[in-house]
């Protein structure tokens, strides 16, 4: 049975996108049959991240409208097989996405794939609310900055009150905390809020951290997710990321300063 | 000695004002949670109805609402200042 994801957040530029390419790619590499669908209508920016910009024919609205096949909108992934993308529409409003329009297609997508995520537009307006609806479980990204956490909790009351779940009354979707653009040396510093802060205020699982790193604008600079790039840290931060999803228990890596040796103190050095 | 004293001073790191700050306001959202969205307005209003009366603050008033098996208790509590 298709698992449905949201990626979510309330805050705009916390990393939804990135963190969306970044874990669907990741499942793709695990063998799972994966599809990323985005939800941002009017403002679309999944395909430039995951570089498949210049193949966009039809989108998400097209579908939902009749416009278009299911499987002529859907863009197989160049890079790893078994991924999918389902691009937003450009020029359309978020009127366009009607509650039915979206059950419909996540019902024909549950049929052929295992994992839907759901890139969810910022805000908690239509977009957002329609993009976690139907969800299983949530990933609730989240920078270590006070208006984003805030912002993550008035998401986490939305997951328990506006969901398909929560009306019907059934299992609560599973909510997952993914803290993203994390500076171990800010934290040490006393200038950024400790992980262990986020989770004690925020109270639900930790799923992932994921450092500040260079690699990220790198990656969304190439339209290439940053999972692919094994060598970086947040690379490989989201592939333990991916496995901590499939249910593996896998060790936290990143959250601590690195001991700066004598000649990074003196040459500098920065995160790979 | 005033130098000594300046820096001696444990200036407060912007983390731990950050997560007090947040713990006030997390707290103050989740005891909203659930409500249903006519509750803003509905205190809003009654706070207007009290004051034709009454002269009170805009926090001397507290409502909840709270749901039990079969029926809903609406809690309204209000401070009346000395007369």
């Amino acid at each position: 049975m298709a698992k449905i994801i949201v990626v979510t957040s309330g805050k705009g530029g916390v990393g939804k996108t990135t963190s969306a390419a970044a874990i669907s790619t990741g499942l793709a590499l695990r063998g799972k049959k994966t599809v990323v669908i985005d939800f941002d209508v009017g403002l679309r920016n999944l395909d430039l991240i995951m570089g498949c910009e210049r193949r966009v024919v039809y989108d998400l609205v097209n579908v939902i409208q009749g416009e278009a096949g299911l499987n002529q909108a859907l863009i197989r992934d160049k890079r790893v097989e078994n991924l999918f993308i389902l691009p937003a529409s450009q020029t359309r409003d978020k009127d366009a996405l009607t509650q039915e329009g979206v059950e419909d297609v996540l019902t024909k997508l549950k049929e052929e794939f295992d994992y839907i995520l759901c890139d969810s537009p910022a805000g908690i307006e239509r977009g957002a609310q329609l993009a976690m609806y139907f969800a299983d479980e949530a990933v609730v990204v989240t920078n270590p900055e006070v208006s984003s956490v805030r912002d993550s909790d008035r998401i986490l009351g939305l997951l328990a009150s506006k969901t398909r779940r929560a009306e019907r009354s059934e299992d609560p979707i599973k909510e997952h905390l993914l803290v993203t653009r994390y500076n171990p040396e800010r934290v040490t510093s006393g200038d950024m809020l400790t992980l262990d802060d986020i989770r004690e205020i925020l109270a639900i699982d930790l799923l992932g951290l994921i450092p500040e790193s260079e690699a990220v604008l790198r990656a969304s600079n190439q339209g290439v997710p940053v999972t692919h790039d094994a060598a970086s840290d947040a690379g490989q931060a989201y592939t333990d990321t991916v496995s901590r999803l499939l249910g593996e228990d896998v060790p936290l890596r990143f959250h601590e300063a690195q001991k700066k040796g004598i000649l990074t103190r003196m040459f500098g050095g920065s995160r790979r | 000695m005033k130098l000594m004293e300046f820096l001696k001073r444990e200036r407060k790191k912007s983390a731990s004002v950050a997560k007090e700050r947040l713990q006030i306001i997390v707290a103050h959202q989740r005891s909203q949670r659930g409500q249903p969205d006519y509750m803003p307005m509905l205190e809003r209003e009654l706070l207007e109805v009290i004051r034709r009366y009454v002269h009170v603050d805009d926090d001397a008033i507290q409502i909840s609402l709270d749901s039990e098996d079969n029926c809903s208790v609406l809690e309204l509590n209000v401070t009346l200042p000395k007369s």
